[in-house]
């Protein structure tokens, strides 16, 4: 016999505030503000990336130029044991592709996704972002950072640093896509 | 997606539109981009290996090879073994012992890319065999059309000229019912196959029919095919009746050709010129639906492995009896 349980870690207020804090913390290492650009990670990643960007218009009052980046083609789990996420995305494939509307060359990049685990997407990610162009930096900001890195890779921005076991899972629910912000715990529970 | 390709009823309708939402979403992008090139095949080997003259289905799927990173073999017949009389089944033997991953097979007799997969591991792209069927073809004809029209539910479309021969338009005839599209063939008596209304088709003989569809679909007359079979009075003759021009088109009609065109014969000189044909928007999307062919087939394979080893490690977990396992919540 096996269930699930799921339990809600972070509720909306905080959620709210957590992005908020982010996008002060981003503005403060990075005193030139004119050099930085936002790029989110397809899904959630993206839409973090439009309200951090949002955020820092109004404290800095200077517009954040917000791309979004796919990485399926970059992964490193093709055709391998546990590409079966690949496959339910393809079944479904998103509409929306990789949409780059800057030139990235020479620019300070904050990549932006909802949860930070094995640190393999953001290793596809960086890959992805200099098919594009040349970078000065990249910097990474997460929501949730859960744990067990298979790479040497550290975010710069964290939301939240959430200890997790390896078979749990950190499910971020944005008010954009699944009608409230929340970050919820789910588990499968073994009897 | 199936472990090949070898027929356009391989495939269902959800899968082309999941297959064609991959190559709009991903592969168009990259190529208008500095750097046309994505790692996700690498260290794969693509073996294209054709036994007719080919100049877009071969120089497509190498470049669609090539910008996934794979290693792409040519091997044209002319300049091969097989000149040295060579059999299919040893030519294939052959390399499948360089272990491909995909064989993308052209061959003038139908059923050749089935026997391919017979004799070997690789996963095989049917890219055209004899009269039989053109599955790739077709796929980027529906992208095409989607590009151009959005939605193709009820779209009327007349495919023109040489049907006989087609393999076109046998997979194009499947393809577009199978999106729900209406399908008019429009060919002298003598260039239909016998049988072809039970693909369910409508036929008619003469231009009128064009008045009535929203895409012209025209075909290369096969001269080379028709070894003097008196299927025509003359060349002449079918010019003046089925050579489609600008005249024959409504507002809003677009011409597709799945190329190579001979101009002056199904379609005159200022047609093959005009923005109606979406000549080069297929081979554009050629390029981009192979991309995602590949990729799909490759990465649902490895999808199917890994669902079935999954199923038999839950099956061994469930023999060696429940296991008990402490889920530690975080507060």
């Amino acid at each position: 016999m096996s269930g699930s349980f799921s339990k809600t870690v972070v509720p909306a207020e905080q959620v709210g505030r957590t992005i908020v804090r982010i996008a002060h913390e981003i503005l403060e290492r990075n005193q030139d503000i004119g050099d930085l650009a936002l790029v989110g990670i397809l899904t959630r990643g993206a839409y973090l990336a439009r309200r951090l960007a949002s955020h820092m218009e109004e404290f800095a009052g200077q517009e954040v130029p917000v791309g979004e980046l796919d990485i399926s083609l970059y992964r490193d789990d093709v055709a391998a044991r546990g590409s079966l996420t690949i496959r339910s995305k393809l079944t479904q494939p998103e509409v929306r592709g990789t949409n780059l509307p800057f030139n990235i060359d020479e620019k300070t990049i904050v990549l932006v996704d909802d949860v930070l685990f094995t640190g393999r997407t953001i290793r596809a990610a960086i890959d992805a972002l200099f098919d594009y162009g040349r970078p000065s930096r990249i910097q990474l900001a997460v929501l949730v950072d859960r744990g067990h890195r298979e790479l040497p890779i550290r975010p710069d921005f964290v939301g939240k640093n959430l200890p997790t076991s390896q078979d749990q899972r950190i499910n971020v629910l944005l008010s954009e896509v699944d009608g409230a912000d929340e970050i919820v715990l789910e588990a499968v529970q073994h009897e | 997606m199936n472990k090949h390709l070898l027929s356009i009823n391989d495939l269902s309708r959800d899968e082309i539109e999941s297959i064609l939402t991959t190559a709009a979403k991903d592969f168009l992008e990259l190529s208008k981009r500095d750097i046309k090139k994505v790692p996700t095949l690498r260290g794969r080997t693509v073996i294209d290996l054709f036994y007719e003259k080919s100049t877009r289905t071969s120089t497509s799927f190498e470049l669609a090879g090539k910008r996934l990173s794979a290693d792409v073999i040519n091997v044209k017949a002319e300049s091969s073994a097989v000149g040295k009389g060579e059999s299919l089944k040893d030519t294939v033997l052959t390399l499948n012992a360089y272990n491909p991953d995909i064989i993308v097979i052209r061959h003038p007799h139908v059923g050749a890319p089935a026997f391919v997969a017979r004799y070997t591991d690789a996963h095989v792209i049917n890219a055209g065999d004899g009269k039989g069927g053109h599955p790739t073809q077709c796929l980027l004809d529906i992208f095409s059309l989607k590009q151009e029209y959005g939605e193709l539910e009820g779209l009327k479309v007349a495919i023109v000229g040489d049907i006989l021969h087609s393999r076109v338009a046998r997979s194009n005839i499947a393809g577009f019912r199978k999106m729900g599209m209406e399908v008019t063939l429009v060919a002298p008596p003598s260039l239909l196959p016998r049988g072809v209304e039970a693909l369910g088709a409508d036929i008619a003989h003469g231009l009128d029919a064009l008045a009535d569809v929203d895409v012209v679909y025209l075909l290369r007359m096969q001269q080379e095919r028709h070894a003097d079979a008196g299927l025509m009075p003359s060349l002449r003759e079918y010019i003046a009746r089925y050579c489609v021009g600008r005249r024959h088109l409504g507002k809003g009609q677009r011409v597709l050709h799945p190329g190579p065109i001979n101009r002056g014969v199904e379609i005159d000189a200022e047609l093959a010129d005009s923005p109606e044909n979406l000549i080069l928007q297929q081979v554009e999307a050629g390029l981009a639906v192979r991309m995602a062919i590949m990729y799909r087939i490759i990465v649902d394979a490895g999808a199917d492995q890994a669902a079935a080893e999954g199923e038999r490690d839950a099956a061994e977990a469930a023999e060696a009896g429940p296991e008990i396992k402490n889920i530690r919540a975080v507060g």
